[in-house]
């Protein structure tokens, strides 16, 4: 089982998810019109890690972020 | 040094603690930068949201990278709101001669700017809009579309 939380303006309750890759989370996030929207711009960090990769297995515990654009100040 | 507060910053308060760190480290130059939320657009102020993990680890490369110029790095950022003629920013890099200080800051504020985990909002009437326009994508971004 893994967790999947939605950062900053993606208003999206934590996802619990018993899957072992992110192809699988892009399969089915890109099922949900309110996740669906977010995939193009948002980046994944696995256990508050930026990835830029879809080939990691995802273990039991791993908690996965997405992060939509940014701007601070 | 990283500090995060809840609405407006004291920036005087802020900035002149960190000066005397700077003089206690006998250095000669300290460059501040503040950002301050302008009257535009029609907002009452703006909102942000920051992920504090990924803030603390961005910050802590940034900091790396400062200090192995023998500079110091130290930055305060708001959660929440902060209204008209506030301010939401603070930064400042101390250094022993000014040069390495003022090149540091800029490269630092740009990096900021792209790369902090940090989500900023327009407050117009009672709304909280995200500002899509005026953000950046993180590294990495679109891989799961």
């Amino acid at each position: 089982m893994v967790s999947v939380e939605f950062l900053g303006p993606i208003e999206i309750p934590t996802m619990q998810l018993e899957i072992g890759s992110l192809a699988e989370l892009g399969e089915i996030l890109r099922t949900i019109d309110e996740s669906k929207k977010w995939l193009e711009v948002s980046a994944i960090a696995i256990n508050d890690t930026l990835v830029d990769s879809l080939d990691i297995e995802l273990k039991d515990g791993d908690r996965i972020c997405l992060l939509p654009p940014v701007c601070g100040g | 040094m990283l500090e995060i507060y809840s609405g407006a910053l004291d920036v005087e308060s802020i900035l002149s603690r960190w000066y005397r760190l700077s003089l206690r480290d006998n250095c000669g130059a300290f460059v501040p930068f503040v950002g301050s939320v302008r009257d535009e657009n029609g907002i009452s102020g703006l909102s942000f949201d920051l992920y504090e993990p990924l803030l603390k680890s961005w910050f802590a490369r940034c900091s790396d990278r400062v200090e192995k110029e023998g500079a110091t790095l130290c930055m305060a950022h708001s959660n929440g709101n902060v209204y008209l003629q506030e301010s939401s920013f603070v930064c400042a890099i101390y250094s022993s001669k000014r040069k390495i200080a003022l090149s540091m800051i800029a490269e630092f504020v740009e990096d900021f700017k792209t790369d902090a985990p940090i989500w900023k909002y327009d407050l117009i009437g009672k709304r909280r809009i995200y500002a899509l326009e005026r953000s950046t994508p993180l590294y990495g971004s679109g891989i799961l579309s």
